[in-house]
């Protein structure tokens, strides 16, 4: 009985398989058009498993092991499984192999279980707390089926009752593990998953590779939809990517507005987004809310995901907590893009809503009257440096270093970090110039607010600006300004060798050319900026240059990839949406952990976020003053360096 | 009673005309929506049941169509730009445009943010239109029939709730409700439809020349205070009429002499 019911079982469940694949392929279709190339992508999906997505998985060690066993397991099982039982080849060594790669699921299932006895609070539960036992019933199901096969048991052994409860078993495993994948069960992000690594929206970020630029909207293209409202707006590899995620809920874990009690949690958002593609309502939503929020929510009339009045799927507070940090993104095993999505949904709040809170709308509109977002005068950006005669590029025919000051030239304490770039830059005779008062905003902030317009306006204009100067590369104190130019004004045409400034300070002292005093007793912990981090893997320069300094860093737990955002960026200070606490003081308390007496940071929003935390606390310095604290040559008499470029220049 | 109330309801609603004008930023003198006009659209905006139409009078040319489009940015489909050259007084334009639209309520900004800036145009439609005159609206609580209630700002932050027989122009207060934000998508998708009419050249202003505005340095205020409330209050103080008194029934003589004291006490009268 067994030798017919299997073979049909299986037909049964890939056939159903591939009907449900088609219509989830269908689902994802109806996104908007991102080209990809099929069979390139495809190809790809192997070895972004094995290498890009495992590097992921592998940070979590416990779950590692038991992924390999049971996916590993079950692959394999299955195509043993389809020629032993399906082309009753059960000869030679397949059926002994089929039942080694059973065994060892059925060992990953356990582990599995285990697991999910008493789940962390950033797991799902509902339908994953029934995925073990399914894992258990196909292992333990097949494992005893095929016994038979290899002669361990005899044929037909044990009673009808027997029979039937391996039949019972299997057909459980199956409909779990088979067409549960493309139907919509747990299993699915295995299928829409594996997808998902082949026809990712960001390919570059493979091989070691990095994506982290936001895409440009096409604002000449009337007919194109202004970011995204409703589930069909988003391309159809992103709605692929939200339909991978299996819910582990690492992205939950490390959101610092989670941790804060905003009301996002990256988790639940990309399941509204599943959601809205799908059912329409989160009723079968089994993890952590958003904080604060409770209850079902349904899709808004006219099927958008967030409503411009009354509710709907997503809050727009939701959309507005986010830092866009990435950390959700870096810890994602499944390379969803969360921060796009929420881009996305912001450009249609700005952009068709004008609907920006807090004091969003007021810096946009200074944005866009002054390209600052203050709302200072343009010709003022350079009275703070009155008496630094900072020689202009407009002066200059050529420059090995274009500085560029971003808008902390209107902030008092950003103005102390950039007086000690400069003195460093004189110590070490760079040859540099500023733009002065023809600087803008670099954008970043109106884009991060969803404003594209004002973003591609500034963007355009600064290009234009640069266009008219000769210069070796760009160095800038600001990270957000750094990300920017380095990674987002390319897409305009603006192509340049941007450096952080400790990635150009690290360069200096390599180069030999600045000489510092013995380090300053005390302690030291380092706070890594998203924008230099995350989004640019910059961990090292910055570490390099307080090591030359002679400083010990005491590292946080979280520093480095897994550094955690100051919360100053994305625009959430401006929206400030309210939480249970702050995420500066979270930070700062990750800071007084080290027992560090200062924090060296390397970014003017985090340094205004952490010295926003009350006193006491450890001093907070960025890099560039602690390098200009330790030097020792004096710098030159003022502008000794600008005094010989003019020279080189008509020589 | 009812009756009014019902015709207020209709599904005719209350026809609002803003006159709006192209605004100037006071740092860069970039193009943009006038802020007291923005306010003006949002009050109008926020009237039940009424049927918006704003109005532009000026030389048409790139930057007011991207000043006007700031306004468009606030959910409006259309602004009537009536073409007019750059030398002319737009008040007849708009008259004639105004008597032959018929609004029930002219909304507009107390003054403009360039040009000549003088502030006279709503009255000088008004006394020609034959229309009552509200200076100073922040908002309106209610239309009944072809009557509204309106709340009028006064110094320090004071209100006055009146009753006004429609057709009206109202000048729309600083202290109004502030204008929503101006989106992207609608400004683009929002149709600027050029009127033409006959321009009458502005006599008056022609003989004038015209320069830049220098900053004025601010009159010291000088604040004898002894508490926050006080300090708070000079701060907060919107003009310098809160010591003014209220005079009536009295003779022509008792009225001067309170004149007369005013001006001593202001300094202007040294006698």
């Amino acid at each position: 009985m067994l030798n017919i019911l299997i073979p049909l079982l299986l037909a049964v469940s890939l056939v159903l398989g591939a009907v449900g694949a088609f219509r989830r392929i269908a689902m994802w279709r109806r996104g908007r058009p991102s080209p990809v190339n099929i069979m390139k992508g495809l190809a790809s999906i192997p070895r972004r498993y094995l290498v890009d997505l495992h590097h992921v998985v592998e940070r979590d060690k416990y779950i590692a092991h038991t992924h390999v066993a049971t996916a590993g397991g079950f692959v394999a099982s299955m195509v043993l499984a389809i020629i032993v039982h399906g082309f009753d080849l059960a000869s030679g060594i397949l059926g002994w192999l089929l039942l080694a790669f059973t065994a060892i699921m059925f060992v990953g299932s356990v582990l599995v279980y285990r697991r999910r006895i008493n789940p962390p609070a950033r797991l799902s539960k509902g339908a994953f707390q029934r995925l073990p036992k399914s894992l258990i019933a196909f292992s333990l199901g097949m494992f005893l089926t095929t016994l038979p096969a290899v002669g361990l048991m005899p044929e037909n052994a044990g009673s009808w009752v027997f029979a039937l409860v391996l039949v019972v078993l299997v057909a459980w495993g199956l409909s779990e593990l088979v067409f549960g994948m493309t139907w919509g069960g747990p299993m699915k992000h295995a299928f829409a998953g594996a997808l998902h690594l082949g026809f990712h929206r960001r390919q570059e970020r493979f091989g070691g590779g990095r994506s982290t630029g936001l895409k440009p909207l096409d604002l000449d293209d009337r007919t194109a939809p202004l970011g995204v409202i409703k589930p069909e707006e988003f391309t159809w590899n992103q709605r692929l990517g939200f339909d991978a995620c299996v819910q582990c809920g690492r992205c939950e874990a490390v959101c610092p507005a989670f941790a804060a009690g905003q009301p996002l949690n990256p988790k639940k958002l990309i399941q509204d987004m599943v959601a809205g593609m799908t059912t329409g309502t989160d009723a079968k939503y089994a993890g952590s809310h958003y904080p604060g929020q409770s209850g079902e929510h349904q899709i808004g009339s006219g099927g958008v995901l967030v409503a411009r009045k009354g509710e709907a799927l997503v809050d727009p507070d939701t959309l507005w907590s986010c830092t866009t940090c990435r950390a959700c993104v870096e810890e994602c095993p499944m390379m969803i893009e969360h921060v796009d999505a929420v881009v996305d949904m912001r450009r249609h709040l700005t952009l068709e809503y004008g609907d920006t809170p807090g004091k969003g709308a007021d810096v946009l509109d200074n944005l866009i009257a002054t390209d600052n977002p203050g709302g200072f005068s343009p010709t003022s950006r350079m009275n703070w440096a009155a008496d630094l005669e900072l020689p202009l590029i407009k002066d200059r025919e050529r420059t090995e270093v274009l500085l560029w000051l971003g808008d902390g030239v209107f902030d008092m304490r950003n103005q102390r970090t950039l007086r000690a770039l400069i003195k460093v830059l004189r110590a070490a005779r760079v040859d540099f110039a500023v733009l002065g008062n023809d600087e803008r905003d670099s954008g970043d902030l109106a884009r991060r607010l969803g404003d594209e317009a004002t973003f591609q306006s500034l963007a355009k204009r600064n290009i234009a600006t640069l266009a008219k100067h000769q210069f070796d590369c760009i160095v800038t104190c600001d990270p957000h300004s750094f990300h920017v130019l380095k990674n987002e004004y390319g897409d305009f045409g603006g192509h340049y060798t941007v450096y952080h400034h400790s990635g150009y300070l690290d360069r200096l002292i390599g180069a030999d050319r600045l000489s510092f005093a013995p380090a300053m007793p005390g302690t030291v912990t380092y706070h890594d900026p998203c924008y230099l981090g995350r989004y640019n893997g910059e961990y090292e320069a910055p570490r390099a240059v307080l090591k030359a300094l002679g400083l010990n860093v005491n590292e946080m737990v979280r520093s480095g990839y897994r550094s955690r955002c100051c919360g100053g960026g994305g625009g959430a200070p401006v929206v400030d949406v309210p939480g249970k606490q702050r995420i500066p003081d979270m930070r700062m308390d990750d800071i007084r952990e080290t027992g560090a007496e200062i924090v060296a940071v390397g970014c003017p929003q985090c340094t205004a976020m952490l010295e926003g935390v009350v006193e006491p606390r450890p001093q907070i310095k960025d890099i560039a003053e602690l390098v200009a604290d330790a030097l020792t040559d004096r710098p030159d008499p003022r502008h000794k360096a600008d005094q010989q470029e003019p020279l080189e220049v008509i020589a | 009673m009812k009756r009014h109330e019902s015709m207020a309801s209709g599904s005719s609603g209350l026809s609002v005309a803003v006159l709006v004008s192209t605004g100037r930023h006071s740092l860069t003198g970039r193009p943009g929506r006038a802020d007291q006009d923005a306010r003006a659209v949002e009050l109008a905006l926020n009237v039940e049941n009424s049927h918006i139409r704003l109005f532009h009078a000026g030389e048409p040319g790139e930057e007011c169509r991207e000043a006007l489009r700031g306004y468009l940015g606030m959910g409006i489909d259309s602004i009537s730009l009536i073409e007019q050259s750059a030398d002319a007084d737009v008040s007849a334009a708009l008259e004639e445009i105004l008597r032959e639209s018929k609004p029930g309520l002219v909304l507009t900004g107390t003054q403009a943010e360039q040009g000549e800036g003088s502030g006279l145009l709503p009255y000088m439609l008004a006394e020609s239109l034959g229309w009552s005159l509200i200076a100073g609206l922040v908002s309106i609580e209610s239309i009944e029939g072809n009557q509204a209630t309106i709340l009028q700002a006064l110094p320090r932050g004071q209100r006055r709730r009146l009753k006004v027989r429609l057709p009206a122009i109202a000048t729309v207060d600083e202290s109004a409700a502030r204008a929503r934000q101006s989106a992207f998508g609608p400004a683009q998708r929002g149709r600027i439809d050029t009127i033409s009419h006959d321009s009458s050249t502005d006599e008056a202003l022609a003989g004038l020349s015209i320069k830049a505005a220098r900053v004025r340095p601010k009159r010291l205020k000088i604040v004898k205070s002894k508490s926050a409330r006080d300090r708070f209050k000079a701060a907060a103080a919107k003009s310098e009429g809160g010591a003014g008194q209220v005079l009536s029934e009295v003779s022509a003589q008792e009225g001067a002499e309170a004149i007369f004291k005013l001006l001593q006490d202001e300094n202007v009268l040294s006698i």
